[in-house]
């Protein structure tokens, strides 16, 4: 079966995100007084074939673990769904 | 005999003429390693030089990892041979697991292109031949993402092993305790973000570089 995969990539917590504070301290610039903790991270998506949907997730979290994502500065998050 | 150096080029790399110029006006030999293939040429010493190595697509040095060189350059810095990553070299080497930690964007989200003093902090290793602990230089530096960052466990432990081998004068990237280069266990594997190749000629600005190229050329 052919899955539809969203990883969702972002700076793990503790770790400082330069991008994100710049964008923080633009927004009150802007007039948006109340915002807070920005972060950036990136989003990847690609499709899948796999048995199964939690096949399809495990198989995903590998690629996260060896090359989507830097375990040492970013958390991944796998999303699945039927392609 | 003298020493020769592998400077390895992967697509995007911009760094490898200027490193082999510094190398060869130093009275080293040097020969161009294509990053696809897998054989060093029995090089005594490899460097790593700066640039974009495969665009920085996705992140810095993460897809230069799977470069069949990389193998090569893991088993030759496993057996104890020199191996040096300059800027993105640096990046290279951190992705590849040669060397702890990572590197983020700058502190201040700006491109930095400039000359900054660095200190000597440990010569323990394949640098520090001709060079002694607090002695300080002057190299360029030229870099988005030389913001280096680990753990709390892993600095502890290159602090204690003495494996952080330059630090920044004026921090100018928001690097962990001013890191601007650190090595492995053995000393063998060192990675820096300032420019050695850049300040090898009184016409460069400094010539501070010098003595860590030549510490490669006779490890």
């Amino acid at each position: 079966m052919r899955f539809e995969v969203k990883v969702e990539v972002s700076p793990r917590e503790g770790i400082a995100n330069p991008e994100g504070s710049t964008i923080e301290r633009a927004l009150p610039a802007l007039g948006f007084v109340t915002a807070g903790n920005v972060r950036v991270g990136k989003v990847i998506h690609l499709q899948v074939d796999a048995d199964s949907a939690a096949d399809a997730k495990s198989l995903v979290e590998d690629m996260c673990n060896r090359f989507l994502s830097n375990p040492v500065i970013e958390d991944a998050l796998v999303e699945v769904r039927e392609g | 005999m003298s020493c020769r150096v592998g400077v390895v080029r992967f697509p995007g790399t911009n760094c490898e003429f200027d490193t082999v110029d510094a190398i060869h006006s130093l009275g080293g030999e040097a020969e161009v390693l294509w990053h696809g293939d897998s054989s060093l040429k029995n090089v005594d010493a490899v460097v790593i030089p700066g640039g974009f190595a495969h665009g920085d697509y996705l992140r810095c040095g993460a897809i230069a990892k799977f470069s069949p060189i990389m193998e090569s350059i893991n088993s030759f810095a496993k057996e104890g041979g020199p191996v040096l990553g300059i800027c993105n070299g640096f990046q290279v080497l951190t992705e590849a697991e040669l060397l702890p930690g990572a590197l983020q964007k700058n502190a201040g989200m700006k491109f930095l292109c400039s000359m900054q003093r660095i200190d000597f902090v440990s010569t323990s290793n394949v640098l520090g031949r001709h060079a002694k602990a607090g002695d300080r230089l002057r190299i360029p530096i030229n870099h988005f993402e030389g913001n280096y960052v680990c753990s709390p466990e892993v600095l502890n432990q290159l602090e204690e092993e003495n494996r952080v081998v330059f630090r920044y004068v004026d921090n100018p990237n928001g690097s962990i305790a001013d890191i601007a280069g650190i090595c492995n266990a053995e000393g063998n594997v060192v990675g820096m973000m300032p420019h050695p190749e850049r300040a090898t000629s009184p016409l460069l600005g400094s010539t501070d570089g010098t003595t860590l190229i030549q510490s490669l050329l006779i490890a």
